[in-house]
């Protein structure tokens, strides 16, 4: 279970990280999902991975680490507080860049040309 | 009530702007105005108190609904956090007085959001638990992203968009971090891991190590260290002054987690572990002394200068950090405090002396005369005279006391001679900049000028003047520091203290 388990974490952030690193606004904000789910699965295995134990004494023979619980689910509501307004953000950022480019411009001759033409066309 | 007055600066802000998004105030700006100033008084008053307390009975500890230390959260407010809670509460305020002439207006919820800023800061710099520290760390964060958006423009948006997922991009790596410290050390307790570090055995010594650095890395990140810095002039720019102003305390919050964590869990006793990021630190903050300085020769506008005087003073801090001594840390906290005020001054002055000056704005050219030369002139020489470090101003003495903390330190000669060579390229530019905008002039003003509001003038004075004031009480401030100095190291009490009889 833990190759499998870490194995995943891995697949994640290496997901996150390319798709991050592609810097245009739609993929960005499907890597941050990724890598902040990877961070997720990371911090509910920082508790050490378990079995059918229950998070409170006396329930099962053994426990799981309560912890780690905790901070995943302060995790995850903040992270999707974070993807929501990141999303906004980028919904904003295209429509007054012109384009979906993490720095605001294409770095291609023939997508600058499109960006003219569409500014051109929303001056006529 | 007394020992509720730990919490309250957290808790005051985040109640003033729960209540500003109430009825009453939900869309009367008057009254929004007017609660916001009023609430911004009443928390620096509490965090003054708050200040004078730990002065005269030393640290206290608050445990969140009277859970005790390891397992509840803790608020710690030893002298170096209250003095840092009092200085973002006092420039909450400055910030709040002076968006009252109209800035609030430019977008929905400015005040608000001030005062969740400052209470994510305040929490920062109060909380005594690492997981803590990210949320209130994310706090900061929302906050800071939605006013850095507030009345913005193109250029603006995409400043935002790159600062956010960077800042995103920090949180995953502040949480990976968290994790592998959790899982090696089983605590998230400051105090608790820096007792569980010294235990550390085998390979989770390398596992800790990697966490420590992770976390190095987030810190550098939120302080705009060298090479994560680039984020910086570029957000502080273009985000309306009077947020700027605001920030100016931001960078200063990733300086202060990395003096909690490298001295704190990572310092003098932690055995193997000790001191592990000091070279990273001591290098890492030359190169960023270095960048700056060259960003404010390259500056071509005041705004700009702000900011790349912004990433000196995060070079110089983080020097002191890396030094590790009670001196060096005094002398930072000193320049923390000035080196904040001073830049958050700059930002504001930039802004009045870019609305006085019509099109040219804040560029460094010859432009119409601003309509108020003496006044904004003075403040702009006094501020001036304070960032570059000449006598008689706040900053001398910071520079003096960061140059004498510094001399026995490996490599001392070095930062010696990089922050000497910075601070003439500072005098340079400044003295151009001020010179250029106030004396070089086209034109004649016209009578219709925009002046300054009062509540403006007001909001600056406040920080100039506290230039000179630190330098009249420069006595107590340093004892003061000093006495924060010795707090911040010492390693055994702080455990008493958070700790207790628990261990």
């Amino acid at each position: 279970m833990e190759l499998l388990y870490s194995s995943c974490v891995g697949l994640l952030v290496a997901c996150g990280v390319f798709l991050i690193l592609r810097a245009r606004t739609f993929p960005v904000v499907l890597g941050l999902t990724m890598l902040s789910y990877a961070v997720n699965l990371f911090l509910f295995a920082s508790g050490r991975l378990t079995m059918n134990k229950a998070a409170v004494l006396g329930f099962s023979d053994g426990y799981a680490d309560p912890l780690p619980q905790a901070l995943v689910l302060t995790a995850i509501v903040i992270g999707f507080a974070m993807t929501a307004f990141v999303v906004i953000l980028a919904i904003r950022g295209r429509a007054d860049l012109g384009n979906d480019h993490v720095n605001g411009s294409e770095v291609t001759t023939s997508s600058r040309n499109v960006g003219s033409q569409r500014k051109e066309q929303s001056k006529a | 009530m007394t020992q509720h007055l730990t919490s309250l600066p957290v808790l005051l802000p985040m109640l003033a702007a729960i209540f500003m998004l109430m009825p009453p105030c939900g869309k009367n700006l008057r009254a929004r105005r007017i609660v916001s100033v009023g609430m911004g008084v009443i928390t620096t008053v509490a965090s003054a108190i708050l200040l004078l307390m730990t002065q005269e009975h030393g640290t206290s500890v608050y445990a969140i609904g009277n859970w005790s230390a390891p397992f509840g959260i803790v608020l710690i407010a030893d002298p170096l956090s209250a003095l840092l809670v009092t200085l973002t509460s006092f420039l909450g305020l400055v910030c709040g007085l002076y968006s009252c002439a109209g800035d609030d207006e430019r977008g929905s919820f400015f005040h608000p959001l001030l005062h969740f800023l400052v209470l994510g800061v305040n929490g920062a710099f109060l909380t005594g638990d690492a997981f803590n520290l990210f949320v209130f760390f994310e706090v900061l964060l929302i906050a800071s992203y939605s006013l850095l958006m507030h009345g913005g423009d193109k250029r603006n948006t995409r400043a935002a968009l790159q600062y956010v997922i960077l800042n995103l991009v920090g949180s995953s790596v502040f949480l990976i971090a968290l994790g592998i410290l959790y899982g090696t050390l089983g605590t998230l307790n400051m105090a608790d891991m820096a007792q569980k570090v010294t235990q550390l055995q085998g390979d989770d010594v390398y596992l800790a190590k990697i966490g420590g650095l992770l976390l190095l890395v987030v810190f550098a990140l939120k302080g705009a260290l060298l090479p994560l810095h680039l984020w910086l002039p570029n957000t502080y720019s273009t985000a309306m002054p009077v947020v700027a102003a605001l920030f100016a305390i931001m960078t200063k919050v990733g300086v202060y987690s990395m003096m909690r964590v490298y001295t704190l869990i990572f310092g003098e006793e932690a055995g193997e572990l000790s001191h592990m990021a000091q070279n990273w630190l001591w290098w890492l903050a030359i190169a960023t002394i270095v960048m700056g300085a060259i960003g404010v020769l390259a500056s071509q506008d005041l705004r700009k200068m702000v900011a790349n005087l912004v990433v000196v003073s995060v070079g110089t801090l983080v020097a002191l950090v890396a030094v590790q001594t009670v001196q060096s840390s005094a002398a930072a906290i000193y320049y923390l405090v000035h080196s904040t005020l001073v830049s958050a001054a700059l930002f504001l002055l930039a802004d009045l002396i870019a609305r006085q000056r019509g099109k040219v704005a804040d560029r460094i050219t010859a432009g119409r005369p601003v309509s108020q030369p003496l006044l904004l002139g003075g403040a702009f020489l006094v501020a001036a005279v304070a960032v570059i470090g000449m006598p008689p101003l706040s900053g001398f003495v910071g520079k003096v006391w960061i140059l004498r903390s510094t001399l026995d330190a490996p490599y001392g000669n070095w930062f010696w001679l990089v922050y000497l060579v910075a601070s003439l390229a500072i005098l340079v530019s400044v003295s151009k900049a001020g010179s250029t905008v106030f004396w070089h002039q086209t034109g004649k003003g016209d009578s219709e000028q925009e002046r300054a509001h009062p509540a403006q003038l007001c909001a600056v004075m406040l920080l100039v003047l506290c230039t000179p004031l630190m330098v009249i009480f420069a006595g107590p401030l340093s004892e003061y520091a000093l006495l924060a100095a010795q707090e911040l190291h010492d390693f055994t009490g702080l455990l008493q203290d958070v700790l207790g009889g628990v261990n």
